[in-house]
C-alpha cells in the first residue's frame, strides 16, 4: 500500500513490518476520503467545560432518540383517514368508527409488543426536545454567546427551534385522537381568519373541507420527511458552524479570547458527551415507563362534534394558544368582508413574539458598533441591558402560556377565567417592562457586589475587635485569580454623537438612526447601564491606604 | 478599527474597550494587579495517585458496563415473558402495563449504565489536564480576500454576464418563471372554497336526529335543563363524508321558558321553548358543549367563549367574535321535530367572504 511507496527510507531498510489492521483501514480511507486531514484538526479538538454546555446536547440527544423511536413508530402506523371499525385487543373501543390513523396507534400501544413504550419514548423526548432547545437558546442568549462569529447559528437554533415546534404540532395530530383533532381545528379555524386567502388556504390545506381525507397524509409527510429533512440539514450545519467557531468558554486565568482551554474531544469528550447520550436516553426510557403521556386511548377518535375538557395543546404550542385565548373577539365587516381580527391578530402576534429574540443580535451589534470575534462568554449580570431584554422575553412567553392554560389555572387555583385573562391582557404589555427594570436592578446589584469583592475582599466570616472596642469583620483579599476573573469582562463606552458641527464650522449630519443608537447605548453603557468595574489605581490606592476593610 | 465601523462614521468608535484581552501569553505583569496569571497548575486527583483508587474506579466503571448488560437481558427475557395485555398495579403509579414497565424500566437501566459507566471512567480514569488550543479569526487575510474577490471578477468578467444584459435578463426571466410551473402544480391540493362553507346538510323538512339515541327528536324527549345534540336526518356514522358533513351541521337544543327567551328572532324560530343552535363555535371551530342550566349559558372548553342561549346566543365573554347560529325548527304532523331550513348565515369560524 501507500505506506511502500511514500516512506521509501524506512522501507528501504528492510524489515517491512506490516502496519496493525486499524491502521490499515484508516490508511485505505485515507486514500479516499483524506479523512487523515480531518481527524488531525478534529480528534484532539479542545472543547471548554461549563455545565451549562450541555443544554444543546441534551437537545441533540433527544432529536436522535425521536429519530430512532419515529422511525419505528413508521413501521405500524397508517397515516390514513379512512374510516374503520376497531375489532382490537382494547375492549372499550370494540366497535367504535375511527380512522385508520387512531386504529394504527391503537394497535402500537395495545398490540405490538414495546410499542407503547416506543410511543411514549418518541412523544416524551419531543417535549423534551423543546424544552431543551429553549433553554440552551436562553444560555446562548444570557451569555452574549450569539456574538460574532456566531450570529448566523444563532438563527441557525433559531429556526430549529422554530420548525421543532410545527413538527412537534404536525406529530401529535397524527393519531387523530380528539384532543389533537381539536387543534387541528384551531389552526384551520386560525387559517380562515387570513383576509382574502383564508378559505382556500384551508380548502387547500384540507383537500377540501374540515377535516376531509387528506390532512393526516398530508401531516405525515410534513412530520416524518419534509421537517426532520430541514431540521437534520440545519442541525448539521449548526454543529459545523460549533466545531469552526470552537466553543466560547468563560473568562478565567488563562482563559482569553484568542484561545480555548479544556480538554480533548479523544478521550475525554467522546466519553463524557457518547456517555451523555445514553444518559439522556435512560433517563427518558424510564420516564416514558413510569409516567403514561398522550392516553389516545382514554381520548378516543376524532369527531369534530365532539370535544373534551382541558383541551391543551403540548406545552411548546401553549402560548399562541394564550394569544388566541386572551384576544378579544374582533371581528370588522369591511364592504361585505369579514376581518377577523380577534384570531388573525395573535396568528400576526406570534412571529413578532418569536422573531422578537431572533433579530436581538444584530439589534446589539448594531448598538455597540462593535465588528470583533467574541469567544469569551458574558456572565449575564454584566450585560444587564441585555439580560433584562431576555428575562423580560421569557416573561412574556410565560404571561402567554399562563393565558394559554387559563382553564387549568382556573380550575387548580380558584381563580376567576375573567381575572386571568385580564391579567394576561395587560401582562402581556406590562409584565416585560417590570421584568425587565427588575432584572437589570439586580444585575447592577450583582456588578456592584463583584466591585466589593475586588476592592475589598470577600468576607471571611471573622469578626475582629479592634483595640477600642468596635467590631470589624475581617475582610481576606481575593488571589490574583479571582481578581482577573473577576475584573476580566469588557465594558463599553456610550457612543457619543460629537459635536453639531466639523472643525470648519459647517453642520454635520447626523441621522436619526445614528441619534436613536447613540441613545441607546447610552441606555446601554450609561451611568444607569452598568456599574464601572475596578481599576488597578483604586485596587492600588485602597491596598496602600489599608484600614479601609 | 475604525475602518471596519464604516456605517457608523458619525458616531465615535470611543466606546469600544481598547484591549480586548490582556497579552495572552499569561505573565502576570507586575504592575496590573488584575493581569491573567495564566493557567494554574494541574491539580491530580486521587486516582492519579493511588493506584488503589484507580482500581476502584475501574470496578465501578465495569461494574456499570455489566449492570447494563444484565438490563438488557432483562429486556428480552421481559419481552418474552409478560403477555402484552397483563395489567398490574403498582404504587404509586396505578394500573399500568406490566410490559410497558418493564421494558421501560429494563430498557432505561441499560442505557443510564452504559453513559455513567463512560462519564465515571472519563471523570475519573482519562487524563483531566486541561489543555490549550489557539484561536484563528474567522475572516480570511488580506491577501486571500483580494485574490478571491479578483478571482470573482476575472469569473464574472469572462462570462460577459455584466456587458451581454441580453442574456442576463432573460436568464432571470427564465429562472423566475420556472418555479411557476411547481405553483401550478399545487391547484389541486383543495377545491375553491366557492359557498361550500354556507351551506350545511340542514334542509327545509329534514327531522333532527338524536346523536345519543339516533331516534328522532320529539318536542317531550327535549326536558327543561338538559343539552341534545341532533345531527340531520339522512347523515349516517358510516357515510364517506359524515365527518365534514357533522363538522358544520352538528346542532345542539335546549329548552328555555318562552317567557325567558329575550331574543324575538330567537323566539320565533323556537318551538315550544325549544331552540337549537349550531354546535360549532364561532371562534375558531370547537364544538361548544358545556351547559349552565340556570343561566342557560354554553361555554366552549377550548377558548372559554361563552355564549348566551336565551339572547340570541350573543357572545357574553371570551375570543367568540359572534353569535352562534340560530337553526329555524318547528313539528311536523307526526309530531317531531324538523328543521325549517339552512342555518341562515355560515356555522363555525368567521372567514373573508362571510361578511
Amino acid at each position: 500500500m501507500s505506506t511502500a511507496t511514500d516512506t521509501p527510507g524506512s522501507a528501504a531498510a528492510g524489515e517491512k513490518k506490516k502496519a496493525p489492521a486499524g491502521e490499515r483501514v484508516a490508511d485505505w480511507a485515507d486514500g479516499r476520503l483524506g479523512i487523515f486531514s480531518l481527524a488531525k484538526a478534529n480528534m484532539r479538538k479542545i472543547f471548554p467545560d461549563h455545565w451549562s454546555f450541555m443544554l444543546g446536547e441534551v437537545a441533540l440527544y433527544s432529536f436522535i432518540i425521536i429519530i430512532l423511536t419515529g422511525v419505528y413508530l413508521t413501521l405500524f402506523f397508517h397515516p390514513s383517514m379512512n374510516e374503520v371499525e376497531y375489532h382490537g385487543p382494547y375492549v372499550p373501543m370494540q366497535g367504535v368508527q375511527m380512522s385508520e390513523a387512531f386504529a394504527s396507534t391503537l394497535d402500537i400501544s395495545f398490540d405490538v409488543r414495546g410499542g407503547l413504550l416506543m410511543r411514549q419514548i418518541h412523544h416524551w423526548a419531543a417535549l423534551i426536545f423543546l424544552a431543551a432547545m429553549f433553554v440552551h437558546m436562553m444560555r446562548v442568549f444570557f451569555t452574549g454567546a450569539f456574538r460574532k462569529p456566531r450570529e448566523v447559528n444563532w438563527l441557525f437554533g433559531f429556526l430549529l427551534f422554530v420548525l421543532g415546534m410545527f413538527t412537534g404540532f404536525t406529530g401529535y395530530s397524527l393519531p387523530d385522537d380528539l384532543l389533537s383533532g381539536t387543534g387541528v381545528r384551531f389552526m384551520e379555524g386560525a387559517i380562515l381568519s387570513v383576509p382574502i386567502v383564508g378559505t382556500y388556504l384551508s380548502m387547500f390545506l384540507f383537500g377540501g373541507e374540515f377535516p376531509g381525507h387528506d390532512f393526516i397524509a398530508r401531516f405525515y409527510s410534513a412530520h416524518v420527511l419534509l421537517l426532520p429533512g430541514i431540521m437534520l440539514g440545519l442541525l448539521v450545519a449548526h454543529l459545523i458552524l460549533v466545531f469552526y467557531h470552537k466553543h466560547t468558554q468563560f473568562a478565567g486565568p488563562g482563559r482569553t479570547n484568542k484561545n480555548v482551554v479544556g480538554m480533548p474531544l479523544l478521550p475525554v469528550y467522546m466519553a463524557k458527551a457518547g456517555g451523555f447520550f445514553f444518559l439522556v436516553f435512560g433517563v427518558i426510557s424510564a420516564v416514558a415507563a413510569l409516567f403514561t403521556i398522550n392516553p389516545i386511548w382514554v381520548l378516543g377518535p376524532y369527531r369534530p362534534d365532539q370535544v373534551s375538557t382541558n383541551a391543551q395543546p403540548d406545552w411548546y404550542m401553549g402560548f399562541p394558544e394564550g394569544l388566541v385565548r386572551v384576544m378579544p373577539g374582533w371581528e370588522i365587516n369591511v364592504a361585505g368582508h369579514s376581518l377577523v381580527l380577534g384570531v388573525f391578530i395573535p396568528l400576526m402576534i406570534l412571529p413578532v413574539v418569536l422573531g422578537a429574540i431572533a433579530v436581538y443580535p444584530f439589534i446589539e451589534s448594531w448598538v455597540t458598533g462593535d465588528k470583533r470575534e467574541h469567544h469569551i462568554a458574558d456572565r449575564p449580570r454584566n450585560a444587564p441591558t441585555r439580560t433584562g431584554f431576555g428575562a423580560a422575553w421569557i416573561a412574556w412567553y410565560f404571561v402567554l402560556l399562563v393565558g394559554g392554560g387559563n382553564d387549568l389555572w382556573a380550575t387548580h387555583f380558584h381563580l376567576s377565567i375573567n381575572a386571568i385573562t385580564w391579567f394576561v391582557r395587560i401582562g402581556f404589555f406590562v409584565v416585560p417592562v417590570i421584568v425587565f427594570v427588575i432584572t437589570r436592578r439586580i444585575c447592577l446589584g450583582l456588578q456592584r457586589r463583584d466591585r466589593d469583592k475586588v476592592l475589598h475582599g470577600r468576607e471571611s466570616g471573622t469578626i475582629k475587635r479592634l483595640p477600642h472596642g468596635e467590631f470589624v469583620e475581617v475582610h481576606e483579599p481575593l488571589n490574583q485569580e479571582q481578581l482577573h476573573t473577576l475584573t476580566a469582562h469588557e465594558q463599553y463606552q456610550p457612543a457619543e454623537i460629537g459635536p453639531g458641527t466639523d472643525e470648519n464650522g459647517v453642520e454635520r449630519k447626523v441621522s436619526r438612526g445614528q441619534k436613536m443608537r447613540a441613545k441607546l447605548s447610552k441606555g446601554y453603557f450609561g451611568e444607569s447601564g452598568q456599574i464601572p468595574k475596578p481599576t488597578s489605581e483604586e485596587y492600588r490606592e485602597i491596598e496602600s491606604g489599608h484600614g479601609h476593610h | 478599527m475604525s475602518s471596519e465601523t464604516g456605517p457608523h462614521e458619525n458616531v465615535s468608535d470611543e466606546n469600544l474597550p481598547s484591549a480586548q484581552e490582556p497579552g495572552h501569553g499569561a505573565v502576570a505583569r507586575k504592575d496590573d494587579p488584575f493581569a491573567d496569571p495564566g493557567l494554574p497548575p494541574h491539580e491530580p486527583r486521587i486516582q492519579d495517585i493511588d493506584e488503589k483508587a484507580a482500581r476502584r474506579s475501574e470496578r465501578a466503571v465495569a461494574f456499570m458496563f455489566t449492570l447494563s448488560m444484565l438490563a438488557t437481558v432483562a429486556f428480552i427475557a421481559s419481552y418474552v415473558a409478560f403477555p402484552i395485555d397483563k395489567i398490574i398495579f403498582v404504587w404509586p403509579l396505578g394500573h399500568v402495563s406490566a410490559l410497558n414497565l418493564a421494558l421501560g424500566l429494563t430498557l432505561g437501566i441499560a442505557l443510564f449504565c452504559i453513559g455513567a459507566g463512560a462519564v465515571h471512567w472519563a471523570r475519573t480514569l482519562m487524563s483531566d489536564e486541561e489543555m490549550i488550543d489557539e484561536r484563528h479569526t474567522v475572516a480570511a487575510e488580506p491577501a486571500v480576500r483580494e485574490q478571491v474577490l479578483a478571482d470573482f471578477k476575472q469569473g464574472a468578467k469572462e462570462s460577459a454576464m455584466g456587458r451581454r444584459k441580453l442574456i442576463r435578463n432573460t436568464m432571470f426571466g427564465a429562472v423566475a418563471l420556472v418555479p411557476l410551473s411547481g405553483v401550478v402544480l399545487l391547484r389541486d391540493m383543495g377545491p375553491l372554497p366557492e359557498d361550500k362553507l354556507r351551506h350545511t346538510a340542514w334542509a327545509k323538512g329534514k327531522l333532527l336526529v338524536n346523536e345519543n339515541t339516533n331516534e328522532p327528536l320529539r318536542p317531550e324527549d327535549i326536558a327543561v335543563g338538559s343539552l341534545t345534540f341532533a345531527r340531520p336526518e339522512g347523515l349516517e356514522h358510516h357515510d364517506e363524508d359524515f365527518q365534514q358533513e357533522i363538522a358544520k351541521a352538528a346542532l345542539m337544543l335546549v329548552r328555555i321558558e318562552p317567557k325567558d327567551i329575550k331574543d324575538k328572532r330567537e323566539l320565533d324560530w323556537s318551538h315550544d321553548g325549544i331552540v337549537a343552535y349550531s354546535k360549532v363555535c364561532t371562534h375558531v371551530g370547537c364544538p361548544v358543549s358545556l351547559y349552565e342550566q340556570q343561566t342557560h349559558h354554553v361555554l366552549c372548553p377550548c377558548h372559554q367563549s361563552t355564549f348566551d342561549l336565551s339572547d340570541g346566543a350573543r357572545v357574553l365573554f371570551g375570543p367568540a367574535g359572534h353569535p352562534l347560529p340560530q337553526l329555524n325548527i318547528s313539528v311536523n304532523k307526526d309530531g317531531y321535530l324538523e328543521a325549517q331550513g339552512d342555518f341562515a348565515e355560515p356555522v363555525g369560524p368567521a372567514f373573508w367572504e362571510r361578511g
